[in-house]
């Protein structure tokens, strides 16, 4: 895969190289150190599917994966990013291009309204049934418990709550099937 | 909400990172970040360098060496809360870490770094302190033990030299027929809570409680160990119908003043619960692990 | 979720079946939202785009001694600095954008402060550079001495003689006051057996969209013309302000709401600072200019809603009919009023509630105060109203000994009383109150019901036994909506590809407008919902109407849609049956195409869509029908008979003659935590009806949305002002916004009263949820703690503090 380079930023900041894998692609990047991860993906990535809302870490819209983990890409620089690896909303659908069963669930459950924090919660919902996916057994509490973290203004959270119980439930249910044995 | 501009310092052992410190003026040490960052999207602190650990070795290793469990300063919380030896050891860490903010903040958040920031409304510190914990810091004359009654001194501040960097948090093994709880109230899921506690209580051999620790966080300008609870639990004083009573002892410690959506008679009250409800829960799963131990000797 | 239908809408003779009306159609605008391709303000590409930071006042009121730009304007990558002295026009008092003849001092703020400043938060100088982190730098380096004057931020002391005057020339801190007369109330007071009177207040609160405000610029030199994309709820309006301000042809200005991150009230305000300042620098500095407000900003610049002191007093017979109201308040407007008394002029409306009660006097006072400018947030001043109201209630069935429910039931209106007019009272739609329809008997007993009320008691009283305190609180709520004066709807079916094209003059927030309106479309022309596109929020599309609010855009713009969609129906139908030789009754349209009825014949509807354009290129296939050599065209006369038009392209308005009045009815079962006290919501229900719903799966959305916003407003969300005027708590960490945590699961159940006002029968439901959630848990909190005996629940929002401190000093009498 060809790697990508980006120029420093428009200011005079000094910089530094940095080099870090987002959604697959090696990215070679100098960055002014002050520069937010969640400003890098979006204005020197064009990733804007993160979104920022607080910038102050309490509303979650800004979630990305870091090294396999749900981060806040507001509270963390992008110079702490060299050799790291990145996913971001952008990297949810499938290779051909259909909904993964986090988003299809909002979808179906109407998860979502304005979609302003939608990618923070996709993000955070599919690290948190990558981790558990036994979820689906939990109770109603026990996953608002475990999706708190996430701001949303428009939904009441009802939609998020029912979405990340079907999610886990189609993940579960997949590979249940994947793990049944084939008959010859 | 952007930082001001820093010089960024990305040393490879710990002397450089200390020779940093002591090159700079006004330095902050960026471990995990999810404290730091905020301070510097609001502008709060303006540093001249940031110093960023992440390339300094060892810092992140964790152990469990005889009565200690070691953890390196920049170890995620989240790695913490995951660790089943430490667990194991201590389980009053991963029940105190499971209240620090949520998931996604323990993922990058540090152990060293909740501590050596001391927001007297933190978990962690609070931990340290009703554990007896120390801390190692690293300043230009090498390494010492700071214990953690000597470590949280007001507000966001701690006796650490501000050219040394807190490179190991020690917590001790807990002992046994101990009991343990970490409890708090916060007004969301997640947030800084209004008052926390974290206890340990230890059983004598004839299942009497024989002494308590107990510490509390949100209440005062530091977290605070909760003496004259702990006076009062010393040596078979305590019968467990006592508990409420003893429970009250802890109210005095209070000091935050009024405001309009917490009164201080409200969180002298809620402080006295939650000690009431820590030492109740302590005290179950200490009887718990004093009576398997014996039935494990027993069978053995 | 459960279900009751009153009579359908009258449908015509030939109407078309509800195939996707009233279904749960999911929706059209998620895909693209959940792979992350929104386009919100910040997100679209500018190439050259420089960016805007404010200097904002860290002073409530005061005089600006000192100004000095220097610092700043030298930091490299600024590109301008703007004050007050070099923004030309600008420098003015920004518009009244709703004038009322009580305002006798109306104030509006300039989009940069000259000599004085009235809030912390207010923008003083706006920075453009490179990027946003060299715009604060220079921020920070521009030097301003500002010296503090005296400041009053408690309302009521505001208003007292001598209090320190947020306008030297507006006596009392008055901007504006209002009495309105229903009935007769003097005379009921003097006959009534019973009168009950409580003051109650609700404290301040924000909107708080995970977007916040949000400009970009981009002003073309060769045709003269001005893009602005802005998070807005009304481009057409803030597109008329722009025209005026620039003095430009409206052709010359294109405002477009892309994708907004969440509206709920403010972002219906224009224009804020940002919103001039932003197109200002693009034109005078040749280069796209984007402001995107940070979330510190937003708490001290966006607007703010909810204060309001209301002593409201219920005139009533032994028997608990209520057959007078007097209801006085003040209401907090903030430094400025530019959008005049729309909150206290809802709030004065809806203060009678879903009760009969015909004798009214209701009077407010619209207060200055030296803190953010209020307009409306999510309810509009309902919230207010019903608290005051509902508690009353509950304070009158408690004096005479009635049960809440049952003191209720005797005095909701009855279904055969409608249309119920309260006359002598306006609206906010200037016309007189006159609620249109409703089964509010029938909620009631849903709701008591669902509830399973002798279960409740039962339980209550063993949890009472064992020293917990659990309780049921209720309140019942009227929304006005879909206020006028009108929207409209175009519709036009694309000749190529069949699709069906919608226009309106509406914004969407997450509205989920591209589903519902599409499914009014869809069963009209039988094609799929997402073979509609509903295309919004662009004057340059799209410039007759409104804006969105008030829970209107369904009524309003729903309706006019619907019959412009009648329209295209009635004109694929005149075509095709020409194109098919038969009788237009005989054709069913179904699939994307028209059917003779029992056969197999069709037609695609692109390709009646291509033959209504008579033509003269054969572009493709279709085309060729409809060009002047092809059988299908006649060969005499002109190919446009009369004055028809080509194409199907139908356009219709939808003025309401007056708001159509949504209700329900809400309860909860609540736990306060004996250590923590804090609230726990064991079971929410809902009845609600807000006539006939288009997509249930949206209005629920809306419902709950609403709750969550409510729950914030009853036990979490405070914008605290310090005495000097600085806001104490303007981030998320202290602004305590639920979490999923902290609000419960919704049962809800639906009643489908339509309205006789449009003709598809439908209410709004926008800001419904909102409004009965804090006298809801206020009712259920106080009947948990009543075996302690605590005093009245009269302010909002509680927290866990208030209530510990109520039991401590009811066990200390």
């Amino acid at each position: 895969m060809t790697s990508s380079t980006y120029r420093s930023p428009v200011n005079d900041d000094p910089t530094l190289d940095i080099s870090l894998v987002v959604n697959g692609r090696p990215v070679e990047a100098s960055v002014s150190p002050r520069l937010l991860l969640s400003d890098f993906l979006r204005h020197h990535l064009g990733l804007t599917g993160t979104h920022v809302g607080c910038e102050h870490g309490v509303c979650g819209a800004c979630t990305v994966h870091i090294d396999g983990r749900a981060a806040r890409s507001c509270l963390t620089l992008a110079v702490q990013l060299d050799g790291a690896t990145v996913r971001t909303v952008e990297d949810l659908e499938g290779p051909d291009g259909s909904l993964s069963p986090v988003q299809e669930a909002f979808r179906d459950c109407h998860g979502l309204q304005c979609g302003f924090c939608t990618p923070g919660f996709l993000m955070s919902v599919t690290a948190l049934l990558d981790e558990d996916p036994d979820v689906a057994d939990a109770s109603d509490t026990e996953i608002r418990e475990r999706i708190a973290g996430n701001l949303c203004r428009c939904t009441g959270y009802q939609g998020i709550v029912a979405a990340t119980r079907q999610a886990a439930e189609t993940i579960r249910d997949a590979k249940e099937q994947a793990d049944v044995p084939t008959r010859g | 909400m952007k930082p001001s501009r820093f010089e960024y310092v990305l040393p490879r052992s710990i002397e450089e990172a200390v020779a940093a410190r002591v090159e700079y003026a006004d330095t902050v040490v960026l471990s995990g970040g999810q404290s730091l960052v905020p301070t510097l999207n609001f502008r709060l602190s303006n540093p001249e360098a940031v110093i960023d650990l992440r390339l300094v070795p060892g810092l992140a290793d964790v152990r469990v060496d005889g009565d200690w469990i070691h953890v390196g300063g920049r170890t995620r919380q989240r790695d913490l809360e995951l660790d089943d030896a430490v667990h194991a050891a201590n389980p009053l860490i991963r029940e105190t870490l499971h209240h620090v903010a949520h998931p996604v903040i323990r993922n990058r958040g540090t152990v060293g770094g909740s501590i050596a920031h001391a927001d007297p409304s933190a978990e962690l510190p609070c931990l340290l302190l009703c554990l007896d914990g120390e801390v190692v810091a690293h300043g230009p004359g090498g390494a010492r033990t700071i214990d953690a009654q000597d470590l949280f001194e007001f507000i966001l501040s701690t006796t650490l030299e501000p050219d040394e960097i807190l490179t190991e948090v020690r917590f001790p093994v807990l002992p046994e027929r101990t009991g343990w709880c970490f409890t708090e109230f916060a007004r969301r899921h997640g947030d800084f809570a209004l008052a926390g506690v974290a206890a340990t209580l230890t059983l004598a051999e004839d299942g009497t409680i024989a002494w308590g620790q107990l510490a509390a966080c949100g209440v005062t300008t530091t977290p605070v160990r909760l003496v004259a609870v702990e006076d009062a639990l010393l040596d078979g004083a305590a019968d467990p119908s006592r508990i409420r009573e003893i429970a009250q002892l802890a109210a005095d410690v209070v000091t935050v003043p009024d405001d309009e959506s917490c009164s201080s008679a409200y969180r002298r009250d809620l402080l006295v619960g939650l000690v009431e409800r820590a030492l109740r829960t302590s005290l179950q799963r200490a009887t718990e692990r004093a009576t398997a131990r014996t039935s494990r000797e027993v069978t053995s | 979720m459960s279900r009751r239908e009153a009579e359908q809408p009258e449908q015509a003779d030939n109407a078309p079946p509800m195939v996707h009306t009233g279904a749960r159609v999911r929706r059209n605008e998620d895909p693209r939202l959940l792979r992350g391709q929104g386009r919100y303000v910040d997100d679209i590409p500018l190439e050259g785009c420089v960016h805007g930071a404010f200097l904002r006042s860290t002073i409530a009121r005061g005089r600006i001694v000192a100004l000095d730009t220097t610092d700043a304007e030298r930091v490299p990558g600024v590109l301008a600095v703007y004050t007050c002295d070099n923004i030309g026009g600008l420098d003015r008092e920004m518009p009244l954008l709703i004038p009322h003849p009580c305002i006798t001092h109306g104030r509006t703020q300039r989009p940069l402060a000259r000599d004085d400043v009235y809030y912390v938060g207010q923008a003083i100088a706006f920075v453009v550079a490179v990027d946003r982190y060299v715009a604060e730098d220079a921020v920070s380096r521009i030097s301003v001495d500002i010296e503090p004057l005296p400041v009053e931020v408690d309302m009521e002391r505001a208003v007292e003689d001598g209090a320190p005057l947020v306008h030297p020339d507006v006596p009392g801190n008055i901007a504006a006051s209002l009495v309105q007369h229903c009935g007769d109330a003097d005379a009921a007071f003097e006959r009534a057996e019973h009168h009950t009177k409580i003051r109650v207040q609700v404290d301040r609160s924000t909107g708080a969209p995970m977007e916040c405000l949000a400009t970009a610029a981009r002003w073309d030199p060769v045709s003269g013309e001005l893009v602005v994309w802005d998070g807005t709820q009304a481009p057409i309006g803030l597109r008329g302000a722009l025209s005026s301000l620039f003095d430009l042809d409206e052709d010359k200005v294109r405002v477009i709401a892309p994708d907004v991150g969440g509206g709920f009230g403010p972002k219906i305000h224009f224009p804020y600072a940002n919103e001039v300042l932003v197109p200002l620098a693009a034109m005078q500095l040749g280069r796209p200019v984007k402001y995107i407000e940070d979330r510190s900003e937003n708490f001290v610049h966006m607007s703010h809603e909810r204060t309001q002191i209301h002593e409201i007093e219920l005139a009533a017979t032994k028997d608990g009919e209520v057959i007078g109201l007097r209801d006085v308040f003040l209401h907090d407007t903030g430094s400025f009023i530019p959008y005049g008394i729309a909150v206290a002029q809802v709030a004065s409306t809806a203060i009678a509630g879903p009760y009969r009660i015909p004798n009214i006097e209701v009077e407010f006072r619209c207060v200055y105060t030296p803190t953010v400018p209020v307009t409306p947030y999510r309810g509009c001043g309902r919230p207010q109203a019903n608290f005051a109201l509902e508690r009353a209630m509950d304070q009158l069935a408690e004096e005479l000994g009635i049960d809440r429910f049952e003191i209720r039931r005797r005095n909701l209106i009855a279904d055969d009383e409608f249309p119920y007019k309260r006359e002598g009272l306006i609206f906010a739609d200037g016309l007189p109150v006159t609620y249109d329809s409703g089964q509010y008997g029938a909620a009631l007993a849903l709701l008591e019901k669902e509830l399973d009320l002798p279960a409740f008691r039962a339980e209550q009283e063993r949890a009472r036994a064992e020293g917990r305190w659990l309780g049921l609180g209720l309140s019942f709520y009227v929304e006005g909506t879909g206020l006028g004066p009108y929207e409209g709807g175009r519709v036009r079916i694309h000749p190529i590809t069949g699709k069906v094209y919608v226009n309106t003059g509406l914004t969407t927030q997450g509205q989920g407008h591209a589903t519902s309106m599409a499914q009014l479309v869809a069963d009209q022309l039988g094609v799929a919902v997402d073979d509609v596109i509903v295309v919004e929020g662009d004057t340059g599309v799209y410039d007759w109407g409104v804006a969105t609010f008030a829970s209107r855009a369904m009524v309003v713009s729903g309706s006019a849609i619907h019959k412009a969609a009648v329209k295209a129906r009635e004109r694929v139908l005149e075509i095709a049956a020409n194109m098919l030789e038969v009788d237009p009754a005989d054709i069913e349209l179904k699939d994307g195409a028209a059917g003779v009825r029992g056969t197999a014949t069709t037609i695609p509807l692109a390709a009646i869509a291509t033959v209504s354009n008579p033509l003269r290129y054969a572009f493709n296939d279709a085309a060729q029908i409809a060009t002047q050599f092809a059988p299908a065209s006649k060969g005499d006369g002109p190919p446009l008979q009369g004055d028809s038009r080509p194409g199907i392209e139908t356009e219709q308005f939808y003025s309401p003659p007056h708001a159509t009045w949504a209700y329900g009815v809400h309860a909860a079962i609540v736990e306060v935590d004996p250590v923590s006290y804090d609230l726990q919501v064991k079971r929410y229900v809902i009845v609600h009806d807000c006539g006939k719903m288009i997509n249930p799966m949206i209005v629920e959305g809306q419902i709950a949305g609403g709750v969550a916003s409510g729950m914030g407003g009853a036990f979490y969300e405070k914008l605290e002002y310090e005495a000097n005027g600085n806001l104490r708590n303007a981030s998320f960490m202290e602004f305590l916004m639920p979490y999923a945590t902290e609000v419960p699961h919704m049962e809800m159940h639906h009643l489908e009263t339509p309205t006789p006002l449009n003709p598809i029968g439908a209410k709004g439901a926008g800001e419904a949820g909102t409004i009965p959630v804090a006298a809801v848990i206020a009712s259920g909190i106080q009947d948990a703690l009543a075996p302690e005996g605590i005093g009245p629940l009269w302010h909002v929002p509680l927290n866990p503090s208030v209530l510990h401190d109520a039991v401590r000093e009811a066990r200390s009498r």
